[in-house]
């Protein structure tokens, strides 16, 4: 699933340059038209609705609570890269759709067993229809033997 | 908006820019709450040592990116980059201090005037790699 819509609200900007260690802009909050970081697209995720790495009402979550938590299977494997382009810089007050298609998959042999690597494109359209980013992410799993 | 010219740079000129000094757990939670990636990997000492047998909690790939892109938005100016992209090569723990090293590779001429290629490396405090990659930005004239 995707953000099929992504509104780039100044609060949200700001608590993100300030998780990257940034400082408030005067006046306290972006501006309208303000550039978002480089890194802004990512944070689509709060705007996917079944975006897996969020707790949800009524579903169990597998961190800890009374025990330590719970192995999760097939959880998507770590990051391995991420690739942006941009068409345009991501602005306070765009609204973007984004679109995501499975990229290429490659396996290779790694110290401790096969590992699959898996790509994933998203497109980030504005209200016209222009692309504004293209993300490029690479996921790797260790293949259980 | 800040920017660069091409006359300002050369192949092979570095910029270092200490990104983050003596990261904290807190910080990696705000940016977990930021960017909506809850993953317990990042937030939950007990989960992370007990269940999945790191040493600790470690930071999300996409805070040293988003470190990392800060310090070279603040170099070309945000409007002016054209690409970013980056390998994750080790893990980010709390206590870690990581400087950006952002080397000019190439300038070329490209359809909208000159454009800068970047490689990027971001390196621990034992000089560790802990990420790779390129940016792209446009320069002015």
């Amino acid at each position: 699933m995707a953000a099929r819509r992504f509104p780039v609200e100044a609060g949200h900007v700001l608590a993100f340059t300030r998780a990257l260690g940034g400082a408030d802009p005067e006046g306290g909050l972006p501006a309208d038209g303000d550039a978002a970081p480089p890194t802004f697209a990512i944070a689509s995720a709060q705007f996917d609705p079944d975006y897996p790495l969020r707790p949800r009402p009524g579903a169990p979550w597998h961190g800890s609570g009374s025990d330590a938590g719970l192995v999760r299977e097939g959880a998507g494997g770590l990051h391995a890269e991420q690739h942006f382009v941009y068409h345009r810089p991501v602005r306070v007050g765009d609204v973007l759709a984004a679109t995501i298609r499975p990229g290429k998959e490659w396996e290779k042999q790694g110290r401790s067993g096969r590992l699959r690597f898996r790509e994933q494109v998203t497109e980030f359209r504005d209200r016209a229809g222009e692309l504004v980013v293209t993300a490029r992410s690479v996921s790797v799993q260790r293949e259980t033997p | 908006m800040s920017g660069l010219r091409a006359g300002d740079l050369t192949v092979g000129q570095t910029f270092e820019t200490v990104i983050v000094e003596d990261l904290r757990r807190t910080q990696i939670v705000q940016y977990a709450g930021a960017s909506g990636d809850y993953n317990p990997l990042h937030t939950d000492e007990i989960y992370a040592t007990k269940i999945a047998g790191y040493p600790s909690v470690f930071a999300h790939g996409m805070l040293t990116m988003g470190l990392t892109g800060q310090a070279i938005a603040g170099l070309t100016g945000t409007e002016n980059l054209l690409r970013f992209g980056v390998r994750f090569t080790a893990q980010v723990w709390p206590g870690d201090t990581l400087t950006v090293r952002t080397s000019v590779a190439r300038i070329a001429d490209g359809e909208d005037g000159p454009a800068a290629e970047f490689s990027v490396s971001t390196v621990n405090a034992e000089g560790r790699e802990v990420m790779s990659g390129y940016a792209h930005a446009r320069l002015a004239g």
